[in-house]
């Protein structure tokens, strides 16, 4: 099989080596661009969300590059996005007759059977090489989360803007071809210390601002804007929210046996939006007060235009902001959305945080 | 004498605001961008300097817009800033104490809230320009009214009719069924004054609190109909400020001053800027598949400036040769 996937942020790296792990070939689709989303837009639902279209394009970009099985993930509740494998199917298969297999991992506790089946059908290698590849991936994808976390809390301090981006580019590089996981834990050792020598200055103190919303959006800078790096550019230190690891542990792992993960974060949006409502609509609520517990400056919520999760989260967020007095900037994002508009806004934001501190700290001086 | 500059370049219009030492508004000028930001800025800039006494000297120069980085490097700006930072600064100057700034431009409208002198929290419109000056212009165009008569002809009616206003066309389309019905022009003027400013409250000013006092600036404040409406709407009463439609460039010489007054020094170029070749192309780079489309702006043949690339080498390199594609 010739295996594509979805491109979210840093995933692909080890999604490429699960899949190589487990005896196929993959095809990776480049990096989500304007051409990727004229294609998805093309043969998307208008009002499907940004997500959708992006992922719609990167297939039929991995498509025309010779990939023949696409493997996605399902969900569950009231997101849409659960659905949108089985529509994103029948549109490649039926209005363009693509000759592609897709494949849905479903939530673990739901489908057991299912997903004994999918992975015996996609496992080409002995248990031993299955359990080794899957190590493999892990380590990978723990390696990833740590170099980004460190490239966050780095941007904001760089003294030459843009040498953190250059060099976490690279160490990403060097996690995708390393093959084993000593040389995982090795390159990343080396990486993090390069990260850490990049010259700063240390007398900054850099506002601190906390990314929420759909996982999707939050993830892929491609669609955000490059909100975290633009953010980290003019000086401010971004906590985001969803790392892909802690996300699986809470929301993978946990689940399939059945334990609720992140139940701090649940827990804190209880007095606000005590229901699931999908995606991750309770999480933003529960996450933008944990930052204002924690301290943060302030905290930006990304959300695809018309996620229905995000829009119950923004509408209860004005009352929450007012409460914890922490301002937070909402960026609805689609295909229309502009550069300039995102940056416009960012840097009013930025603007306001600045003032605000200063106003804080005179207060209290 | 001594002033500072603040130049606004948006979409719709150009403003320039020449602003004394004390804060009062020497010279201001407003004129229509016309899709030529370059050449608006340097028509601009030669107006300005003509009617100036030889003896005036710019202590420093402040740029804000949508094309606020280019004109900042063709006037040598010493502060660049956004335009909800500008608007706010030059509204604080005008009213201290004030809560709520509406700004309704020709293709923008934000909502800023203000407390205790500093932004607490702002809005724009994000997908959809029903309600700013463009489509109140094309309205005017359409009815066959000169849009400075708009707002007066509003004044007048006595049972404004209701037009659906949460799109500029389907607001067209209601308009244009609202005149064959029979309706005077006068109550379908004031009747889209309403629905614009009930799409404005709805959608920039959802959620946000709105508190007296309350200023209305930019281009639109200038239409009596919509200021009428909003102070029917929000039971408040609001003050439109002298200079309502350069309250983005007197923002930026207010904050000229400030940035002058940290570095001591300007780097503005001079009326002479009118007068120099700039030239501005952009192109693809193929350096990786973000494929970021990089604008250089260049002055006869020296290299000005270069933005647009994600990864900054472009930015950071001043000669051609000294970036490798690939």
């Amino acid at each position: 099989m010739k295996i594509t996937f979805p491109r979210m942020g840093t995933s692909w790296i080890g999604l490429k080596a699960l899949f190589e792990g487990l005896g196929h070939e993959t095809v990776l689709p480049p990096p989500p661009s304007k051409h990727t989303l004229d294609l998805g837009t093309k043969y998307a639902p208008e009002f499907a969300c940004l997500p959708f279209k992006v992922l719609l394009g990167s297939y039929l970009e991995a498509l025309e590059m010779g990939a023949d099985t696409i493997v996605s993930s399902g969900g569950v509740g009231p997101c849409r996005a659960g659905y949108y494998t089985q529509l994103q199917k029948r549109i490649l298969r039926e209005q363009l007759s693509y000759d592609v297999r897709v494949i849905t991992f479903e939530p673990l506790n739901r489908n057991w059977r299912g997903t004994y089946l999918i992975l015996k059908d996609l496992v080409e290698v002995g248990f031993g090489d299955f359990l080794g590849a899957l190590w493999l991936t892990w380590q990978k994808l723990l390696a990833l989360d740590a170099l980004e976390k460190e490239s966050h809390r780095i941007r904001p301090l760089e003294r030459h803007i843009g040498t953190t981006s250059r060099v976490v580019k690279d160490a990403f590089a060097d996690i995708d071809a390393a093959q084993s996981v000593d040389e995982v834990r090795a390159r990343t050792a080396v990486r993090l210390e390069e990260l850490r020598a990049i010259p700063q200055d240390l007398a900054r103190e850099p506002l601190r601002v906390g990314v929420i919303g759909e996982i999707y959006v939050v993830l892929e800078p491609f669609v955000n804007q490059d909100v975290v790096e633009t953010l980290g550019h003019m000086g401010v230190y971004v906590h985001r929210s969803i790392f892909l690891t802690d996300w699986t542990k809470d929301n993978a792992i946990l689940d399939a046996f059945r334990i609720p993960g992140e139940m701090n974060i649940k827990r804190a949006a209880q007095p606000y939006l005590p229901e699931m409502v999908g995606g991750h609509g309770q999480n933003s609520i529960g996450e933008t007060i944990l930052y204002a517990k924690r301290g943060f400056d302030g905290v930006v919520q990304l959300a695809p235009f018309t996620c229905i999760p995000e829009i119950v989260a923004k509408s209860i967020i004005p009352k929450v902001s007012e409460d914890y007095n922490l301002p937070v900037l909402t960026l609805m994002l689609d295909e229309q959305t502009g550069k300039a508009g995102v940056s416009t806004r960012l840097e009013a934001f930025v603007d306001l945080l600045t003032m605000r501190r200063q106003r804080l700290r005179g207060e209290t001086a | 004498m001594k002033a500072y500059l603040g130049v606004d370049v948006g979409s719709v219009s150009t403003n320039f605001v020449l602003m004394d030492e004390t804060g009062h508004v020497l010279e201001s000028l407003y004129i229509r961008t016309m899709g030529q930001p370059i050449q608006a800025i340097q028509d601009g800039l030669k107006k300005l300097g003509q009617g100036l006494p030889p003896s005036l000297r710019i202590l420093g120069a402040g740029t804000t817009g949508s094309a606020r980085q280019l004109s900042g490097v063709i006037i040598g700006a010493d502060i660049v800033k956004n335009e909800i930072t500008a608007h706010a600064v030059a509204a604080l100057h005008c009213i201290p104490d004030v809560q709520t700034v509406m700004e309704i431009g020709g293709q923008d409208s934000k909502l800023i809230v203000i407390r205790d002198g500093i932004v607490v929290d702002f809005a724009m419109n994000t997908v959809c320009s029903a309600g700013t000056g463009s489509f109140l212009d094309q309205q005017a165009g359409r009815l066959g009214i000169p849009i400075e008569e708009f707002g007066a002809l509003a004044l007048k009616s006595k049972h404004p009719v209701r037009i659906a206003g949460r799109c500029s066309v389907f607001a067209e389309s209601d308009m244009i069924h609202k005149q064959q019905m029979g309706h005077s022009t006068s109550d379908i003027v004031a009747g889209l004054c309403d629905a614009l400013v009930r799409n404005y409250l709805n959608n920039v000013g959802k959620g946000k609190s709105i508190a007296a006092p309350v200023i209305f600036q930019g281009g639109v404040a200038a239409n009596l109909g919509i200021r009428n409406a909003f102070e029917k709407e929000l039971q408040l009463p609001i003050t439109v400020p002298e200079h309502f439609d350069v309250m983005g460039a007197l923002g930026m010489a207010i904050l000229a001053k400030e940035a002058v007054a940290r570095s001591g020094k300007t780097s503005f170029r001079g009326f002479a800027a009118s007068e120099l070749e700039f030239t501005s192309t952009s192109f693809e780079c193929s350096g990786c598949a973000n494929r970021c489309e990089i604008v250089e702006i260049k002055q006869s043949k020296a290299i000005l400036a270069r933005w647009g690339d994600r990864c900054r080498k472009w930015q950071d390199a001043t000669t051609s040769s000294e970036v490798v594609a690939g």
